[in-house]
């Protein structure tokens, strides 16, 4: 068979996988929801400026005749204590959340992989112990709470709370990949390779990894829903998104004060956060599905 | 098993002591003055001086960390920058009341979880079984802090069940002091009004913590006991004629508990992490709020106390929750010897 042939052939096969993996996915109406539900959050929050109807209340944004205003016909999700459409400032929310989830994952995802295809590669030599006791040093305490410490003794913001759950985040892919990349280090085809005198790299890029993206993307789907569970809490407490910035979590922490009378101020926002990670939940469940992924 | 135990205690230390170096690390390299974060602006050049030579600060890193490490193995943590107090005496006052909230809500999540996950496993597809992975899916989505202020919105505010804030109510002073845990003080004491009291303080805060827990739980005690009723030898003594009770308490359960034990260190860690949300809702006068508050006001010293007193925590339960696992799984605890 000539080369361009087996590359058309490769290529139709991973066609055919892709849509009998949406197959499988679809038939699944939970996750189909939750995909549509997230759709949805990721037009709202890209296009804020745009389709909010008081974009200005994102920010500094005072207006003390209309405070305090329950859900009405003008601002349906009702106004905070200055007078800014809550509604506005959820979108506004999601917008931070996602980047927060979104950054995070990009910076310690990589990471992760390629530690924990190294450890898992070069089993029973010191590379292994030195990489996974690292990993079992960072996975020795909460998340919350070595990100919450790092956001602190840096200065709460945005910035470095994005880096500090990063930090916290890539052992967990380490610990991943390298399971994976263990379990299939013995196989005949890794072997095979490695007789031939394949290099390395070509081995670990492209007989071991291809393996590792079905439960690897559904980890990440999973996770953006636990990343933006994290950021609100570190805004909850006040150590992520500052004010006058909308933080889902901050806004949470602003109307609790105002509860029982003034309930629209911390009900919105949370079910806001509350929505976005159960749809994160939902399509990860249908990824898995898809991907026959057993345990993560 | 002993050797067994002794390599689990091992590693937890080697890996607390990892966390050690990375947490001091980290708490030196960070921009600013410790000293003139301690001291505040209006301080004296002489004054940073020497608290800087009193906290070894300007020595290099490595003597730095074995002036501290000393300190911390005679127990001694350092003062707290901002309460001006030593760490530990601030730890022990305020640890007790985390303790047993954790403790609380732990059994909640214990109890109301298998109950739940045994159930759902052995009328799988059933209506309850809906149910429960509805419930737990939310309660998977719904951060604690949301958890908690809904509970106290529904529960305390509008239906008047039980207090909102604090540990115990304003009138009554607290026990006497003998294990830190107002219920147990209380009854201890002879004042079971009082142990009453705080019993009813802590529902609250206790079910918030335990709800993101239990769902989990469930979930992972029902996918394991379905895969068990799966199993040959359950279709062996069903086709004996065991009555199928004997078979669920007798055979299936201990097996299907093992997933569901050795996830519970994560999840007592999951609590107490959670604890930092649902403390400052309930205004719970813990060891979290106490972490939240010196993290808030850049306090070195504290934080990395509360790092490492966590750390430690969690390390302790781990090696418990393995050493019960190697009792539930002898593949485990045999694991060494066949070698």
């Amino acid at each position: 068979m000539m080369k361009e042939e087996l590359v058309l052939a490769a290529l139709a096969r991973r066609k055919t996988d892709l849509s009998k993996g949406w197959y499988k996915f679809s038939r699944n109406p939970l996750s189909v929801a939750g995909l549509i539900i997230l759709v949805l959050i990721v037009l709202a929050a890209v296009l804020a400026p745009h389709i909010t109807p008081y974009p200005e209340h994102a920010g500094p944004y005072t207006n003390f005749s209309e405070s305090s205003q329950s859900p009405n016909r003008k601002y349906f999700f009702g106004t905070d204590t200055v007078g800014r459409d809550v509604f506005t400032r959820v979108i506004f929310g999601y917008r931070f959340s996602l980047s927060l989830a979104v950054v995070v994952m990009c910076l310690s995802v990589p990471p992760g992989i390629i530690l924990g295809l190294v450890a898992g590669y070069y089993q029973r030599t010191k590379l292994e112990i030195v990489i996974m006791r690292i990993t079992d040093i960072f996975l020795a305490v909460p998340p919350l709470i070595l990100a919450l410490a790092i956001t602190a003794m840096l200065s709460p913001n945005i910035m470095n709370q994005m880096m500090a759950i990063s930090l916290m985040w890539w052992p967990w892919y380490c610990r991943l990949v390298y399971s994976i990349t263990a379990s299939l280090r013995n196989e005949y085809f890794v072997l095979e390779a490695e007789l031939t005198g394949v290099r390395k790299l070509y081995i670990l890029l492209r007989a071991i990894l291809p393996n590792c993206v079905g439960p690897v993307l559904t980890k990440i789907t999973l996770d953006m829903g636990f990343v933006i569970t994290l950021g609100a809490s570190l805004s909850f407490i006040g150590l992520g998104v500052q004010p006058p910035k909308p933080g889902l979590g901050t806004m949470v922490a602003d109307g609790a004060k105002r509860l029982p009378a003034e309930w629209w101020m911390t009900i919105f926002p949370a079910l806001a956060i509350v929505v976005v990670i159960l749809a994160f939940n939902l399509v990860g469940d249908g990824l898995r599905d898809m991907f026959a992924v057993e345990e993560i | 098993m002993i050797r067994y135990i002794f390599q689990r205690l091992l590693q937890a230390i080697v890996v607390l002591f990892g966390l050690s170096v990375l947490i001091f690390f980290i708490a030196r390299v960070v921009p600013g003055d410790p000293a003139r974060v301690a001291l505040g602006s209006l301080a004296t050049k002489e004054q940073v001086q020497k608290l800087r030579e009193e906290l070894y600060l300007d020595k290099p890193f490595p003597v730095q960390y074995y002036f501290w490490l000393r300190g911390v193995l005679k127990g001694d943590l350092g003062i707290s920058l901002y309460t001006r107090r030593p760490v530990v005496r601030d730890l022990s006052d305020y640890l007790p009341a985390t303790l047993e909230l954790v403790f609380f809500s732990f059994l909640i999540s214990l109890v109301v979880g298998q109950v739940t996950g045994v159930l759902a496993g052995y009328f799988r597809n059933s209506l309850f079984d809906g149910l429960s992975r509805l419930v737990s899916y939310i309660g998977i989505a719904t951060p604690p802090f949301a958890v908690a202020i809904l509970l106290m919105f529904i529960f305390s505010h509008i239906l008047g069940l039980a207090p909102a804030i604090g540990r115990i109510s304003l009138a009554l002073s607290p026990p006497p002091r003998l294990t830190g845990f107002f219920i147990i003080d209380g009854l201890l004491a002879g004042k079971p009004r009082l142990a009453l009291n705080s019993l009813k303080h802590i529902i609250l805060p206790a079910a918030s913590l335990a709800i993101a827990n239990l769902a989990q739980e469930s979930r992972v005690t029902r996918s394991s006991i379905v895969d068990n009723l799966q199993k040959d030898y359950v279709a062996a003594h069903t086709v004996y004629g065991i009555p199928k009770g004997s078979i669920l308490f007798k055979y299936l359960l201990k097996p299907s508990l093992i997933p569901t034990v050795s996830i519970m260190g994560l999840d007592i860690a999951f609590i107490i992490a959670n604890a930092f949300l649902v403390e400052l809702v309930f205004m719970w006068p813990g060891f979290a709020r106490y972490a939240v508050t010196v993290m808030l006001n850049k306090d070195l010293n504290a934080i990395v106390a509360v790092v490492l007193v966590v750390g430690v925590a969690f390390a302790a339960v781990n090696v418990i929750v393995d050493i019960v696992v190697s009792f539930l799984d002898p593949r485990i605890r045999l694991q060494g010897r066949g070698e």
